[in-house]
């Protein structure tokens, strides 16, 4: 058994980021596990630009914005083991592990951050019909073959859903020489950036199709077309606009979901909208001394804020190593109008700073207000030009609001329109 | 050189005849049109040990299901495929449908079904409380069972392999000559086998095999049967087989569960004309959520991780047809295997070797033959001292390659380096589970194609999903 005061679960921007800011808060023994070759995550993969504008204000590719972190890491004693799948978490906060090289770990910590990041949701739930033909493909695994195996996955391609990945892979193939058909998006709106469906997108007139999706796949050894049709209100296909387009190549981008079995096994309360964990303001779950932090919590739209979060996560495991277990009171923040959640779901109204509660809206808002509520009286009220489902938003709850509340107080969010 | 036997197609039926006749002093080959073995209905179909109540007494299905049933566990234990006597249940809604069940159990008694009895609803729900309200009671066969079809099938490969049986896959069989005792087979590719005997274990093409030798006896109609696979949070919703009452196109949609411990819902009945067309419908996915949910209302397709459809090669005659040609005496029918043909089996196979050796006379047995496969290493079912030691052997045991599963690197290269391992990304997948879980190989797919590559001493872009034509990645990027 080996003793680690702190140990973080993955090695991607929000692991980095937590176990450093640890470190920084005076944390003695920090071991972060990571199940890939290196460090970094998804971001190794993700070569294109655009990410540190927020945190760095530069932009960066996604392995130069991991590598600003893996460098630091290098000079601290953290100590870091790759290649490393974590297997279980039990009640006593010990860690189970294995390796080539360890053979199996048991760690026993004094806290633990979560931060496993997330999956790409397959084809089996989406329920399209058709043969089982190779070239069906979700659009992180082609990123990967294309970006890190240097292999086509394909060069006619049709791409369902307007996730970011998926609006990222469109433009990517296409520079390759691929053609990219179409984007099809079941929903009225894009789940992605507004700024990647210009960049990626528009600016290579590839055409989105909103309200539409693939019905069936056809071809019984490689992939040899998709029929693809639009949906009604209820998102069911519509017979008369089926569409037979030839492609050789499905990419799908058509959601993420938190990787928290772990979470579970734990027993560890998930929120049945974000599918993470439920966290109060210092990303600590219902289990004392367990921490969750980036896409394993809730799927964020850019990087930078993963690693805002996953240095608050990172100080709650901190002040919960050195300062043990202290007091809390909680008030849950409730979701109004137009929210689809927040996070955090708790706030501890004996924290003395300010608390900052990110969300998603369900739909597309044009000069739409955001309206944080405390105890029935307005404290915020923000003009917002648009508000879209693909992008998070957030309210800030100042230090002297909270210090005034009682547990049967009330915080809502919404949008007014 | 020239075989004894022939076996064509490595489905279940081939493969444990390939092992069966490996307990004797023969030269067998069995030969595969496709890159691996189970690649037809073998590895799409509900993998149910049936009790044997539902095969009209007399006939053949009736004969090999009783008596695959009874040989099932053993075969099982012997070559470490899953299996689990679970039983199964037929469900009634009305007072009508009860007296179907009662004629089932009529006609179980009569087959020589052990176990069976009548329950009542209180009974029923006492021990699927998950059932539907409205159920009126049900027929319980305790002798039945779930196993893993293309595990059984590539067990009895390996053993029948590990016995000195040759395979040889990507073999398609479009000619068959005949003279002076011995038949050329022809592949489409133009290669050739010799032989004494052939066995057209087919499947669904066992109608062409059978008419290259002029034999027009094999009559088949595709039926196409789709099903879906539930995340195994849902797994243990019930713990036996759920069917509903049988009809003209078979036993119905069933809820079951896996010996991986997944729900199973379907399949469809619907007859295609168009064989190896194995895609799902959406006509099909609906029909199976209509249907299942009667039986259990909280099933959902919700809970999917994927849908699969399988072909059945149902004889227009309604019966296994088994047994030698009668266009000529050394070509033997295995053909028209449809349900109850998985749990038909061992005892299609054992009574085919039974033929064979018979016609052919004082064959020797194999002193060497060893029916046993011992299981290989699974990390996810070992405990924490074997997991130990197998990375002390063997550091590739250390590497979790499929994060669902918990599959590692090791078990993957033992996968490929099994005897008739495996070539491609489903092979590895059939093996292993690597990509089986609920990211359906969003993770490991792209590693597992690296790995083969690595192992088969290939490039990437060479690795196949599920043989010929089937191409993962094309050429490299600029």
């Amino acid at each position: 058994m080996l003793n680690y005061d702190l140990v973080v679960v993955g090695g991607g921007p929000a692991g980095m980021a937590a176990a450093l800011k640890a470190k920084e808060c005076g944390v003695d023994s920090i071991i972060v596990l990571e199940r890939a070759e290196t460090l970094g995550g998804i971001l190794e993969q993700c070569i294109h630009t655009g990410f540190g504008l927020h945190y760095f204000g530069e932009e960066l590719s996604g392995p130069e914005y991991a590598a600003k972190f893996i460098d630091q890491l290098k000079g601290t004693d953290i100590v870091v083991k790759t290649d490393t799948m974590v297997l279980d978490i039990d009640d006593d906060k010990v860690v189970t592990a294995v390796n080539k090289k360890d053979g199996l770990l048991k760690i026993n910590a004094k806290a633990i951050v979560l931060a496993m990041g997330c999956r790409e949701r397959p084809r089996g739930a989406l329920e399209i019909a058709g043969s089982r033909a190779s070239g069906i493909m979700t659009a992180g695994t082609a990123q990967k073959y294309v970006n890190l195996d240097g292999y086509m996955p394909g060069k006619k391609v049709v791409i369902l859903g307007s996730g970011d990945i998926g609006l990222i892979m469109a433009r990517r193939m296409t520079l390759e020489g691929a053609q990219v058909k179409v984007v099809c998006e079941l929903m009225p709106y894009s789940g992605g950036l507004t700024r990647n469906i210009v960049q990626c997108l528009d600016d290579f007139g590839i055409p989105l199709r909103l309200s539409t999706t693939v019905v069936e796949t056809h071809g019984t050894d490689r992939l040899e077309g998709v029929t693809i049709a639009q949906v009604d209100d209820k998102l069911q296909p519509i017979e008369s606009t089926k569409e037979y387009i030839e492609c050789d190549t499905l990419m799908l981008s058509v959601g993420l979901i938190p990787e928290n079995e772990l979470t579970k096994n734990v027993g560890i309360g998930i929120d049945r909208i974000t599918n993470g964990a439920v966290v109060d303001e210092m990303r600590q779950t219902d289990h004392k001394g367990i921490f969750a932090c980036g896409n394993v919590l809730h799927v964020h739209d850019l990087v930078d804020y993963v690693t805002l979060e996953a240095q608050i996560a990172g100080q709650g495991a901190a002040e919960f190593i050195l300062g043990g277990d202290k007091d809390a009171v909680y008030v849950t923040p409730e979701t109004g109008n137009g929210v689809r959640y927040l996070v955090p779901q708790r706030v501890n109204i004996n924290n003395k700073n300010e608390v900052k509660l990110y969300f998603r809206v369900g739909q597309i808002y044009k000069n739409a207000k955001v309206v944080l509520e405390c105890d029935g009286k307005v404290i915020s009220s923000k003009k917002k030009v648009k508000l879209a489902p693909g992008e998070m938003e957030n309210v800030v709850i100042p230090a002297d609001i909270l210090a005034g509340m009682t547990p049967d107080s009330s915080i809502v969010v919404r949008v007014e329109e | 050189m020239c075989y004894d036997v022939s076996i064509i197609g490595a489905g279940v039926i081939g493969a444990m005849t390939a092992r069966e006749l490996a307990k004797y002093e023969l030269k067998t080959v069995l030969v595969e049109a496709t890159n691996d073995v189970a690649m037809g209905a073998s590895k799409a179909n509900s993998g149910i040990v049936h009790g044997g109540f539902d095969a009209k007494p007399g006939s053949l299905k009736a004969r090999f299901n009783v008596k695959g049933c009874e040989m099932m566990p053993q075969v099982c234990r012997d070559l470490s495929v899953p299996y689990k006597n679970n039983g199964s249940l037929v469900v009634a809604f009305s007072e009508e449908e009860m007296e179907t069940v009662k004629e089932l159990y009529d006609r179980g008694i009569t087959n020589g079904v052990p176990a069976l009895s009548i329950l009542d609803k209180a009974q029923l729900k006492a021990l699927e409380p998950n059932l539907s309200d409205d159920v009126f009671g049900a027929l319980l066969s305790e002798s039945a069972g779930i196993v893993c079809p293309y595990e059984l099938t590539i067990a009895s490969t390996e053993n029948a392999v590990s016995n000195g049986v040759e395979f040889v896959r990507n073999f398609k069989v479009d000619g068959i000559s005949f003279d002076n005792g011995v038949f050329t087979l022809t592949s489409a590719d133009g290669d050739t086998i010799k032989t004494k005997y052939v066995i057209n274990a087919a499947g669904a093409h066992s109608d062409e095999i059978s008419r290259l030798i002029g034999d027009e006896s094999v009559e088949l109609i595709m039926r196409r049967g789709e099903y879906f696979i539930l995340d195994k949070a849902v797994g243990n919703l019930v713990s036996r087989t759920i069917f509903q009452c049988p009809t003209k196109m078979g036993k119905g949609i069933l809820v079951s569960p896996t010996v991986d411990g997944n729900l199973l819902i379907g399949p469809t009945a619907e007859d295609v004309d168009v064989k190896d067309d194995t895609s799902t419908t959406s006509e099909g996915l609906k029909t199976i959520k209509t249907f299942s949910v009667k039986s259990c209302p909280t099933v959902s397709a919700r809970n999917a991780i994927t849908s699969f459809s399988g072909l059945r090669a149902h004889p227009v005659n309604n019966d296994f047809i088994i047994g030698p040609s009668k266009i000529n005496p050394q070509f033997i029918q295995a053909a028209g295997i449809e349900s109850p043909g998985l749990t038909s089996a061992p005892a299609v196979a054992e009574y085919i070797a039974e033929i064979l050796v018979n016609a052919i006379g004082n064959v020797p047995e194999n002193k060497n033959f060893n029916g046993i496969r011992k299981d290989v290493f699974r990390f996810r079912h070992a405990t924490d001292e074997e997991k130990s030691a197998a990375i002390a052997e063997n550091p590739a045991y250390g590497r979790i390659i499929c994060r669902c599963e918990s599959i590692t690197e090791g078990e993957i290269i033992d996968a490929i380096k099994a005897p008739a391992g495996a070539r491609d990304v489903d092979g590895v997948k059939r093996r292993t589970r690597a990509g089986m879980g609920r990211c359906q190989g969003g993770f490991c797919g792209s590693k597992v194609v690296e790995i083969l590559a690595r192992e088969l001493g290939c490039s990437i872009n060479d690795i196949t999903k599920f043989g010929k034509g089937s191409n993962i990645l094309f050429e490299r990027t600029k």
